[in-house]
């Protein structure tokens, strides 16, 4: 009895601060999505209960669905090369009979990246590709092109240029995780594959792929959930305005634009929708581990 | 021989890859020691001769780069170190003690285990506004103790690595459960601790969202939040020299930790099972 209390009051601090500052605010973006509640100029609207009403407007606004396409197209456009390059690194990394040296010290350098500042890098690419920026100078001194490329006037370079920073950052993250999981297979039945006379090719995609399968899920939707709160690169990178033309304007962009000027009601519905989205891929992803756990306890 | 083969092909795309990692950043440090008309006149992979000046200008610029690097500091270390001994605890009382609700935790916790705050910012926001902590660096280091994700490594590390014996022997011999907790499990756990603290420091250096919609007044403002005002409106005259130090100068730390500690980080994005 006395020691079960002991076992509460340590898990006391955390829970209060978790449903302080991480249930409440979901309760707060469920309430506050209910009424309509915004600033115009100096005088406040609202608060007016309204029902479902944010959630029709949003859901009505063609905008919504434009950003929600740009998410998307980014986040693909970044996380398919990602994702080949990683398990092809990975494979060459966990494969005893390739013999690559200095794996240490390219696994140090590939993970880097992901230790910058978002926003820092982002900055640095936008004075990087400016119109009068180095990459440009360089493509000009090359004689490739002979009057400076507009890469924020174009929508897919600008995407692309996202994509490829998205990339950069995650990629080393992605290979660590997937390089563990294949590390992690037996031996033997790889070895046993290879006696009967398997092809490397063969191995990877009979043995190697099917038994990372549940690595590469948690993998695929945690970069999901990523995705969806991509915001700091396109923001930074195009000062918020998601130019040219709104092509990278984010979900989360959207979000703190509305946040921003102070409509309540909107974001709240927005801030709900993104949390029940987030929730069951986070849901999804626990069973995953919970499966994967099973499946160990039984070997 | 085509093993041969294939080996020069994973090299060759393995130094691509590398150099791809790392060029901007060398060429963001060779631009940071040059100065204005230097950058203006082509790209170059050779030092300039205005590091100092643009250091100078840097510590005397309309931005308040010094004191934000001082407050990005401030907010990581204690968020960190708060994040990292709150999850410890916190695995500790799940792992070594029966009661009520201990599994309904453990399932709530891991299930919402991947849910982003910034997904819900605008209850966290309002929030902070009723409890009048804008511009207050409270909102961004309290809320770290209950970090699910940290909460669960440090629960899979104790798994693997606890002796509950040495938990029993200690209290057998008179030891109050806080002295336990203190002088054995966390002694216990120092590597656990380390590598969450590297992540959690960095993580909570590279934010930018949350901070950004809660620190308006220069002297409050993060290193992130900085960058992004490196190309508003009232910094327009500007200097690209000058830009570059800053954006070196705010990725400096996580350089500087990473030269140290690259091995345990890379040990530690794997050990603990799963990390996000």
């Amino acid at each position: 009895m006395k020691k079960s209390k002991w076992g509460i009051l340590f898990i006391s601090p955390y829970i209060i601060v978790y449903l302080l500052f991480t249930a409440l605010p979901i309760v707060i973006s469920l309430y506050k999505s209910l009424f309509v509640n915004y600033w115009k100029g100096l005088v406040e609207v609202g608060p007016f209960f309204c029902g479902l009403e944010n959630y029709v407007t949003l859901l009505t606004d063609k905008s919504i669905y434009t950003y929600l396409g740009n998410t998307a197209i980014m986040w693909i456009l970044g996380f398919v090369p990602q994702l080949v390059l990683s398990i092809t690194l990975a494979a060459w990394f966990s494969d005893h009979r390739l013999g690559l040296m200095g794996i240490q010290f390219f696994k140090t350098v590939i993970y880097f990246p992901n230790l910058i500042i978002a926003a820092s890098f982002a900055s640095l690419f936008f004075s990087f590709f400016a119109d009068c920026g180095p990459v440009n100078a360089l493509l000009m001194e090359l004689g490739i092109i002979d009057e400076p490329f507009q890469f924020f006037s174009n929508t897919w370079s600008t995407r692309a240029l996202v994509a490829f920073m998205n990339c950069t950052m995650w990629f080393g993250n992605t290979t660590l995780l997937l390089l563990a999981g294949m590390l992690g297979i037996d031996k033997s039945l790889k070895e046993a594959a290879e006696v009967d006379g398997a092809s490397t090719w063969q191995v990877f995609t009979r043995i190697t792929l099917p038994l990372i399968r549940p690595i590469l899920l948690y993998v695929i939707i945690t970069s999901l959930i990523g995705g969806i709160q991509m915001f700091d690169v396109p923001q930074i990178l195009t000062k918020g305005t998601g130019d040219p033309n709104r092509s990278t304007m984010t979900v989360l962009m959207y979000m703190n634009k509305h946040m921003f000027s102070k409509n309540y009601g909107v974001s709240g519905a927005l801030s709900f929708i993104l949390f029940m989205v987030t929730a069951v891929l986070s849901i999804i992803v626990f069973s995953l581990n919970s499966k994967t756990e099973e499946g160990r306890g039984v070997r | 021989m085509s093993r041969r083969v294939q080996r020069i092909f994973a090299y060759t795309i393995l130094i691509i890859v590398s150099f791809l990692c790392l060029f901007w950043f060398y060429a963001l440090f060779i631009n940071a020691t040059r100065s204005n008309s230097e950058l203006s006149s082509g790209f170059s992979l050779i030092p300039g001769t205005a590091l100092v000046k643009n250091w100078n200008s840097m510590r005397h610029c309309a931005l308040p780069v010094m004191n934000s690097m001082k407050n990005s500091m401030v907010i990581a270390l204690s968020s960190s170190l708060l994040c990292s001994y709150f999850s410890i605890m916190t695995a500790y009382g799940i792992h070594a003690y029966c009661f009520k609700g201990r599994k309904l935790f453990y399932t709530i916790m891991i299930g919402f285990m991947m849910i982003p705050r910034q997904v819900t910012a605008l209850g966290f926001i309002s929030l902070v506004d009723d409890m009048h902590l804008m511009d207050t660096f409270i909102p961004l280091i309290i809320p770290e103790i209950a970090s699910p994700i940290v909460f669960y490594y440090m629960i899979k590390y104790m798994e693997s690595t606890l002796p509950m014996s040495l938990v029993e022997a200690a209290r057998i011999d008179g030891a109050s459960e806080i002295f336990v907790f203190n002088k054995i499990v966390l002694p216990l756990m120092r590597p656990a601790f380390a590598v969450q603290m590297i992540f959690k420091f960095v993580e909570s250096w590279n934010n930018y969202f949350i901070p950004a919609l809660i620190l308006h007044e220069d002297n409050k403002k993060t290193m992130p939040i900085v960058i992004s005002l490196l190309r508003s409106a009232n910094f327009a005259n500007y200097d690209n020299g000058l830009i570059y130090m800053v954006i070196a100068f705010s990725i400096l730390p996580s350089i500087i930790i990473y030269l140290f500690l690259s091995r345990l980080i890379i040990s530690g994005i794997t050990s603990g099972g799963i990390k996000g």
